[in-house]
Parts: structure tokens; sequence; C-alpha cells
């Protein structure tokens, strides 16, 4: 194969490339590795409610702080490194401009894991907050908010120095989810914690929780599926139009109904009742980009065969429909009766940010490390059978976690004792911790085949999805004789 | 229009300003008038509960709280205790939210109400989202502190099926006397609930309500009803017989019980 002669203005390209692929890379690493040991902490927080807890003794590996620490650890070690990652590779394409500085973007990087260890090891210590989502110490708050300016500020610059015509949907949500998450994460951690107690600080926690998915991890989520997808598929987006809708319908009704995490608590009933009303809404907006999924997917549905990446952001999309369907009904006051305080939320909240988000990040992870270091798959076997392993271990423990929620909830109100209860979801909680098992082993799966990639011979490379038309055009009958 | 300096502006800042005000600010003006009750205003009514771990643990209760009265005492241990349940992550598990759906209110006890939980002990509110075991908001009294001292030390010795972690760690190295830890999250545990009277009526009881809200006094009398005008009860009497706060009998029927409620603000 004959590399294309380099011409004066590729050499000055590749001094200072447009996107920084370290960033990325270790981003991307950070990410999968704190994924990793949140994994390990549900898993290991599922072995005590089926009595094998091993750690009896150890105070700081108590179940109660490994709960603290999965979530956590999911939240802003996985999710906020992947999907810095993800903006480190999308916004300096999607607007032709560089972020604002590599050395600014390294500080993040690093600072950024001292937080998080600084996080897991302060939940183990003992020095939570009593903020569902986000019990990082409160000695850590102030740090977060930073983080997220600096954030802003490293994205932001590309987004607002971009001469492109049009703005591409992905980075109106980019845009806006790196200014709501500094806003949510200040709401969430300060106001209730300093400012309003009780009954006032009710409503203020349920739209943290709220916002936290659907202001950060959603509008993030979106914008890799609405860039990836495209590319993967070398189509098009099937309605433009359609996913702006999507976005200002996100951005009006989703953060209106933090008070659906607290229905039938002591908050005003008009709350509850618009909060109710707001979740409705939301839904119609949520069909959009499950519609413009799907129908851009229509007419390559061999990619489905083909391409384990789009097979990933598919099942996601199938997930993001299954939940946000629950998600109608489960948010009335009717279901709350039952389904409040019972596993069926655990299983939602897995659905949700495992099934759907993880998984798109799964299938950007698919599709960039061979980018990323230049080298295809160690073994492509072993990409399926990650794929295979997670999927069917999430769907079960999806059902699983939903009937048990059901049993639980029916119980409660049939005043069966507790005992009984506990009784009746011990084979539920079995089957959990055997789901989490299975989900672990194809994360596993993953982490060798990343490794081993990362170690191979290095191949000559051509990236297909973002090099110019003309090199593919002169690449591909070499290509075809390999 | 698409450009960044407007997304920021409007769907950033504008909708998030919007929604943090009708969905996080406009729920909070019905409490808003409200006066936060003080750590040491709550400690003032020291459950019995708490006099009892005195006399049960006296050289532990002494090494925590030294010579300290009950109130001071129960006061630092409700901020500590507290504490605990949060570092251990108590409220993951264990609610405190008496729902008036999915018969709650037989399980656990009174329905909860806005004002109990305006206090400082509740900078942020510890509402729990799972009931992994039961709820804990009219848990205070429930039990002995020998069953939570038990219960602490490992749990399935008290309900074989329980699922909730043991913790040796909130006791003495003899595994026996409770440490400060323990003692502070038991008196924290028996403290929950103890402000609302009769707390442990598992049926539903419309005086205790009453006694919560009360009617309005009616100035004039209603227009007289022409059939049997003499036989109207007077409006105030429901209190009657009323057993009034946790571990007084009023005996007798005195209409005068004391009204605990009134006392601490709720």
């Amino acid at each position: 194969m004959t590399t294309p002669p380099a011409t004066a203005r590729d050499t000055q390209a590749a001094a200072r490339p447009l996107v920084n692929h370290g960033l990325v890379k270790w981003h991307l690493i950070a990410g999968m590795g704190w994924l990793t040991l949140a994994m390990f902490d549900g898993l290991v927080y599922s072995s005590q409610f089926i009595h094998h807890w091993r750690f009896p003794l150890a105070e700081w590996l108590s179940p109660g702080r490994i709960r603290m620490a999965h979530t956590n650890l999911v939240a802003f070690g996985f999710l906020v490194n992947s999907f810095t990652a993800m903006l480190y590779w999308c916004v300096p394409r999607l607007t032709g401009q560089r972020v604002l500085s590599n050395a600014l973007g390294w500080l993040i990087f690093y600072v950024w894991l001292a937080v998080i260890a600084a996080m897991a090891v302060g939940l183990h210590l003992g020095h939570a907050q009593a903020v569902e989502w986000g019990e990082t110490p409160v000695w850590l708050d102030p740090v977060v908010v930073v983080g997220a300016a600096l954030l802003g500020a490293q994205f932001f610059t590309p987004i607002a120095r971009s001469r492109e015509k049009v703005m591409y949907v992905s980075l109106w949500y980019f845009s806006a989810g790196l200014v709501w998450v500094g806003l949510t994460y200040i709401m969430g951690n300060f106001f209730p914690q300093y400012l309003v107690a009780g009954t006032g600080a009710g409503p203020m926690l349920g739209l943290y929780i709220h916002d936290l998915v659907g202001l950060y991890v959603t509008p993030m989520g979106w914008g890799m599926m609405y860039f990836f997808v495209p590319v993967l598929l070398r189509k098009p987006i099937w309605s433009h139009a359609l996913s702006l809708v999507g976005f200002w319908g996100l951005a009006f009704f989703y953060p209106l109904q933090g008070v659906h995490h607290f229905l039938w608590s002591p908050i005003p009933m008009f709350a509850q009742y618009g909060a109710v009303v707001s979740t409705i809404a939301v839904e119609i907006v949520v069909t959009t980009v499950i519609i413009n999924f799907f129908m851009t997917w229509r007419g390559r549905e061999e990619a489905l065969r083909d391409s384990l990446a789009i097979r990933w952001f598919w099942v996601g999309a199938l997930n993001y429909f299954v939940t946000c369907l629950q998600c109608a009904f489960q948010v009335t006051l009717t279901f709350q009766k039952i389904i409040h305080f019972t596993d069926w939320v655990v299983g939602h909240a897995h659905l949700v940010m495992f099934g759907v988000f993880s998984f798109w990040i799964y299938g950007m992870v698919e599709h960039l490390w061979p980018k990323l270091t230049g080298r295809q798959w160690w073994s492509p076997r072993l990409c399926r059978w990650q794929f295979w392993l997670i999927v069917v271990g999430l769907e079960v423990m999806f059902l699983d976690l939903t009937a048990a929620g059901l049993a639980h909830g029916f119980m409660m109100r049939g005043l069966s004792p507790w005992e009984e209860i506990l009784q009746t979801m011990h084979p539920f909680w079995l089957l959990r911790a055997i789901t989490g098992l299975v989900i672990f082993a194809g994360h596993v799966c993953l982490l060798v085949n990343l490794w081993m990639t990362a170690r191979a011979a290095r191949a000559a490379h051509v990236d297909t999805d973002y090099a110019p038309y003309e090199v593919l055009e002169e690449e591909q009958p070499t290509a075809a004789a390999v | 229009m698409e450009r960044f300096g407007f997304i920021f502006l409007v769907a950033g800042l504008g909708f998030f300003a919007l929604a943090f005000v009708v969905s996080g600010w406009v729920p909070l003006m019905p409490f808003i008038q409200l006066d936060v009750v003080s750590v040491e205003e709550l400690a003032r009514h020291v459950p019995l509960e708490f006099a009892e771990l005195r006399e049960q643990y006296p050289e532990a209760f002494q090494k925590a709280f030294g010579k300290k009265s009950d109130e001071e005492a129960l006061a630092e241990a409700l901020v500590l205790g507290r504490a605990t349940y949060i570092a251990e992550g108590c409220w993951h598990c264990h609610s405190q939210q008496v729902r008036p759906v999915g018969n709650d209110e037989a399980r656990f006890g009174r329905v909860h109400y806005p004002e109990e939980f305006n206090n400082a002990l509740n900078y942020p509110p510890l509402w729990g989202t799972r009931r992994v075991g039961p709820d804990l908001l009219r848990e205070g009294g429930l039990r002995s502190n020998d069953w939570h001292v038990a219960h602490f030390w490992n749990p399935p010795d008290v309900a074989p099926l329980s699922v909730m972690p043991s913790y040796p760690w909130f006791f003495e190295p003899d595994g026996l006397t409770p440490n400060k830890k323990g003692l502070c999250l038991i008196a924290y545990v028996q403290w929950l609930g103890s402000w609302t009277p009769s707390h442990h009526e598992t049926v539903f009881d419309i005086g205790t309500i009453e006694r919560a809200y009360p009617a309005p006094k009616i100035e004039r009398p209603l227009a007289p009803v022409p059939t049997a005008p003499q036989q109207q009860p007077p409006y105030e009497e429901p209190d009657t017989g009323y057993d009034a706060g946790y571990g007084e009998q009023n005996a007798g029927g005195s209409p005068a019980a004391p009204d605990e409620s009134d006392e601490y603000g709720y």
C-alpha cells in the first residue's frame, strides 16, 4: 500500500492537528477504567442481597458505601470522561476549530482524575452528602463546579468561533448541555445542603437527579448519537428540523419534571401534577429522537449485520424506546402507588443509564478505538462476545428487576410481613447478581480487547469514515487487493 | 438564531432559570414562611428511649457525652447519628416517607406532613428512594434499644432473612456495648417520629390529624337547626380521652390535653 505524497499543507496540519487524539484516547481510557470499577462495585453490592458478602469487617467497604461509589463513579467517572472524549473528537470536526487549549485539556484530565479518586476515597471513608447521585463529599463540590466551567470554556470556544453556515444539531446539544451541567450541580448540591430545609428542598433534589440525566447525560448522548450514526451509516440524518424540535422540547420540558421523583411526597400536589403533565409532554420530544434514529437507519438495514458499532447504537435506541414508553406510565400517580421504593426503579435506571447511554458509548468505543490506536480490533470475535454477553445480561436484568419491583410493590400494598417480602425477593436478587456477573464478563472481554489491540502491531490504517473522498477513492483498489 | 450565543442564553440559561423557578422555587413557596427548627429546640423533647440508653450503657454513654444533660446529649447525638445515617447510606434502603397510598399508614403509622421536615436535621431531607428495609419515619420507640443493638451487630439475629449488613464498627471491641457512633445512630433512629403524637397507632386515627391541623374556630354559632338545635355537639371535643404524647397517659379524659405539636412549632 502506498502512502499518499505529503504536501507542505499536510505536514503543517499534522504538526498541529485539529483533533487532539491523545485527549480523546486518555479520556476514553479513564472512562472505561472507572466503568470497570463501578461495575465491580455494583456486582459486589448485589452479593449483599443474596447473603454472600465477603468483607463483613471492613468498615470502608460497607455495602452502603459501595452503592454510593457505584452510582457516583458511573456518573462522574465513567459518563463525564467518556462524553468528554466524545466532545474532543466531535466538536473540532463539527466546527472546524480547535479546542481552546491542549494544555488546559490535560489539566482538566488530571484534575478530574484526582477529583474522582478523591470522591471514591471520600465515600468509602464516610464523607457522603445526602443528595442522591450527588453523594460526592461536600468539600469536593466547588471543585466539580470549577471543572464544569473549565469544560465549558474548552468547548464553547470552538463552537462560538465556528464559521459554518449551519450549526449541526449535536452542537446545539453540547452548547446547552455544558451550561446545564454546572447549573444543575450548583442547584442540587448547594441549595438543599445549605439554604433550603426539608420539604422545600425536595423539589430541588428531584430536579437535581432528573437534570443530571436530562440536562447532561441526555443532551450529550443525543448529540453523540446524532454525530456517530450518520457517520457510521454514511448517510445524512433523516430530518435535521425534527432533531431541532427535539432540542427545544428537551430544553423546555425536561427541567420541569423534577418533582415526579417524589410523587405522593409532602411536596404540594400542584407541583406533582405539573411534573406529571410535563413528563408526558417530554415523551413526544423523546419520540422525535427515536423516529429520527430509525428513519436514518432505514434503507441501511444490513449495517446491523456488518457494523458492531451501529448494532450498539441500534440496541441502545430500542432500549430508549422501551425506557421512554415505560416512563410515560410509571410517572403517573397510579403507577407510583405500587412501584415507588421498589426494584422497578432500579431496573429503569439501569435500562436508561446502561442500556441506552452506555451502549451508545460502547458503540463509540467500538468505532473509535481502531482509529485512536491505528490498529484493527485484536479480536472481532471478542467484540461480538462482549456485545452478546452485555446485551443479554442487561435485558434479563431489566426484566428481572421490573418483575421484582411489581412483586415487591404489591406485597407492600398487601401488607405482607417484611420477612415474606424478602423471601419473595431472594430469587429475583439472585438472578440480578448472575446477570451482573454476565455483564461484567462482557465488559472484561472489551478490556482484554482494548489492551491487546493497543499492543498489537500497528497496521496501515486508513480513516475510512473521516478521510476526504478523494483519498478514499484512491485507497479503494488497494484495500480490495489486500 | 442558529448561533452559539443564542443557544447559550435562551436554552442554557433562560430555560434553566425558568424551570428552576417553576419547579424548584414555586413548590417551596408554601413553606417559605415556616421557621426552621434548630437541633437544640428539637432535642428539648427527649424520647424515653434516649434516657433509657443512658441507664443501659452508663459507661459508654459517659464516655460519649460526659456529664451533659439529656437535652444537650440528645442534640449532639442527633447530629452525629444523622451524619452516620448518611455516611453508611442507610437512607438508600430505608425511606422516610409514609405516603398516603399503598397502605403505608397501616404499616408504618401516620402519614407524613410537610411541616415535620422543616428542621435543621433536614438539610437535605432523607426521604430515600428505595425500601429494601422498612420505612423509618415513625420508627422511634417502635422497638427497644436492645433490639437495635442486637440488630446493628448482626441483623439476621433478629430478622432472619434480613439483607442488611452488620455494623461491628458501631461497637466497642467487646462487641457488646455500642460506641459513640452506635449510641448516636440508635438515638437518631429512636428519635424519628417521636414528635408525632401517638405515632404507633397503626390504624388510621382521625384524631391525630385534627390535632395537627385544628379546624378554624367558628366565632358565630351556625344557624340553628330547626329540628334539634340543642343536640349539636361542641366543636372542640374530639380530643377527649386521647393519648396525647409519648408515654403520657391522659387519664380522666380531660379536654385540656397538652398539645405538644404546638410547642415545637410544627
